[in-house]
């Protein structure tokens, strides 16, 4: 493995570099959060930011799209090629973008998301220390980098080690000249970064993660699904925030001519009492309960055995944004110990 | 593959082919039969259970089981569709001559072919016999394929049966043993009344050698299949096609998910023995 150093000095000059080219997009410090957004020259950008409000899923699967345009009776699919740079993704929120990426591009691949997918260049920069006491990273075996990247950078004081992973990252690096080959000092100092950090960040599950999908089939019908429902107010922040959730509605608007529009798609939530409601009447999914497993199921378990990739990537982000105080992390243990003391009986728990 | 279906890889898996409808039939107070023509000779070629999404440029799109055989489908097809929500409701405003979006077909329908030399037991509830009708005609139009025929159709009142006209001539024709009940009688009906279950004692079946459909609304499945399941009908060969809420047709929208499944893309039709471990299936 070989890698590029980028002194911190340089980097201003290289983003405006590839802003002559991309938009860039990267953390943003607005009102005491962060969010990603398209930078402007002169900006600074604050690459060793805890989390964002909301995941980067948000730029290659916006929140409104528009799919169609109809006008005088033609139809027009609205596919938007892209040129961006997504700057300063956290590992946690790569592993997710390797799952959209399955989702949209796997089965019948979606035009709109692979169009807007394959312009994006995404810079991936090292968490050395865990971001909000809500990450639960290290459980969840992202904390570590995905196989597939296009750039990754690590903090190594001074200056950034840049690892080149893909043919998009290594046109970042082209027609700038403020880098240089690294040498066998700068690997010691990458070696010590590396295992400096990782003492940094807890355990937070008590058990392992590839025992999650068993624990969560064998808890299906636990009473700890009801409470859960009592509290939870179905207000779909934590599928919002949550960088892996893809599920979307489908809306037409029509021009007041009542022939011309669009046909959007929106995203929606499996928390929201009427997603699983029919013409007809019935709602395969009415309980708040239900719902609530639904969530926990999917990111734990579904997803992971649909694409082989973790559903939940331990962000944290629904955590933080809960009302009501509803956490992965609490969910996942409260199941294993219930698990623990059903296999142990009461004797021995006691004891 | 069907050439309406391969248009999705074109420039976008959401966008409709604009198709005509060719005739509408009022069946009863709600139900409609449109004929649907695709453009240029364009063909559907789907199988029997499988559905489409229908367009009302301005109002939305709903998923619709295609109501006409592969075999009665050359050049158009059939859908019935109930006028329950927006979409529909707009459906049902339109006439002969007037334009609709189609995408698909989308799904897994029935698999007629392992159907083949068993005793076929039709069992549609209320609305079940539009995507129903589909495989029914199929499989008459291939009648010396099959063993014997049954249906056993019930609906809440007389005039909300469908298709009265076509089982009477199924019924004339000698292919297909037909029984027929509503929950209510109405003045006028002389036929059997009670729901459909009370139906199927009358009926003797070699049961390892049937095949049983059922379609119907969500509350039904559960009584039908103690029945089925009581003459002891393997659970492999008991088949349903289940309805969720479709926004997509291609499993990426989310909302017809049963655990991890989605029904756009496994289903609608499935063996009770597929669903048989899904919780939220029935």
């Amino acid at each position: 493995m070989s890698f590029q150093i980028l002194p911190k000095a340089r980097v201003e000059e290289w983003i405006d570099e590839l802003r002559s080219r991309h938009r860039v997009v990267a953390p943003t410090r607005v009102d005491g959060s962060y969010v990603f957004a398209e930078t402007r020259p002169g900006q600074s950008i604050p690459l060793d930011y805890p989390t964002s409000l909301l995941p980067p899923k948000r730029v290659i699967l916006p929140p409104r799209e528009e799919l169609l345009r109809f006008q005088d009776g033609n139809i027009e699919a609205q596919v938007e090629e892209a040129s961006i740079i997504l700057l300063g993704v956290h590992t946690c929120d790569l592993h997710a973008m390797a799952l959209l990426d399955r989702v949209y591009g796997e089965g019948v691949p979606d035009q709109h998301y692979r169009a807007r997918r394959s312009g994006t260049t995404v810079v991936s920069i090292e968490c050395l220390r865990p971001c909000t006491e809500h990450a639960f990273c290290k459980s969840m075996g992202t904390l570590t980098l995905p196989e597939a990247f296009d750039l990754h950078l690590t903090d190594l004081g001074d200056d950034y080690a840049v690892d080149v992973g893909s043919e998009k990252g290594a046109a970042l690096m082209e027609g700038f000249a403020g880098t240089r080959p690294a040498v066998s000092r700068d690997y010691d100092r990458l070696d010590h970064a590396m295992s400096d950090k990782w003492s940094r960040f807890p355990y937070r599950l008590d058990f392992d993660v590839s025992e999650l999908p068993s624990l969560l089939a064998s808890s299906y019908r636990s009473e700890l699904w009801e409470k859960l429902g009592e509290r939870c107010l179905s207000c779909s922040s934590c599928t919002m925030v949550c960088p892996t959730c893809t599920c979307f509605d489908v809306q037409d608007e029509v021009e007041f001519n009542l022939r011309d529009g669009v046909r959007r798609r929106l995203w929606d939530s499996c928390q929201i009492g009427m997603f699983a409601a029919v013409a007809g009447g019935h709602n395969f999914r009415a309980q708040r309960s239900a719902r609530v497993r639904h969530r926990f199921l999917r990111k734990g378990k579904y997803q992971r055995e649909a694409y082989g990739l973790t559903g939940c990537v331990g962000c944290g982000r629904c955590a933080s944004a809960c009302l009501v105080h509803i956490t992965p992390v609490d969910t996942f243990n409260a199941l294993y110990r219930k698990r623990l003391e059903a296999q142990a009986g009461p004797e021995e728990v006691r004891a | 593959m069907s050439a309406l279906r391969e248009a999705l890889l074109d420039e976008s898996i959401y966008l409709p082919v604009e198709a005509r409808i060719l005739d509408v039939r009022p069946l009863t107070k709600l139900e409609k039969l449109f004929r649907i023509e695709l453009p240029e000779g364009m063909s559907l070629q789907h199988e029997p259970g499988q559905f489409v999404g229908v367009s009302v440029l301005g109002v939305g799109e709903a998923p619709i089981s295609i109501s006409s055989s592969p075999s009665r489908s050359n050049g158009s097809f059939e859908l019935c569709v109930r006028k329950a929500g927006s979409v529909t409701q707009a459906l049902h405003g339109l006439n002969e001559g007037d334009r609709l979006g189609v995408r698909g077909p989308f799904g897994h329908g029935f698999p007629v072919h392992e159907f083949r030399g068993k005793d076929l037991l039709f069992a549609p509830g209320g609305l079940g016999l539009a995507p129903l009708r589909s495989l029914i005609q199929e499989v008459l139009d291939q009648r010396h394929l099959f063993g014997r025929i049954l249906l056993l159709y019930g609906a809440r009142q007389p005039s909300e049966l469908l298709f009265l006209d076509e089982i009477e001539a199924w019924k004339q024709s000698g292919d297909i043993e037909i029984h027929l009940t509503v929950d209510r009688g109405e003045e006028g009906w002389t036929g059997n009344v009670g729901v459909i279950t009370t139906l199927f004692p009358k009926v003797q079946l070699h049961p390892r050698n049937t095949i049983a459909v059922t379609v119907g609304p969500p509350v039904m499945y559960r009584f039908v299949l103690m029945e089925l399941l009581g003459k002891g009908i393997p659970e492999g060969n008991i088949w349903l096609s289940l309805e969720r809420r479709m926004k997509c047709g291609v499993g990426k929208c989310g909302h017809c998910q049963m655990n991890h499944v989605f029904t756009c893309q496994d289903g609608p039709a499935f063996s009770y023995a597929q669903i048989k471990p899904l919780e939220e299936a029935l």
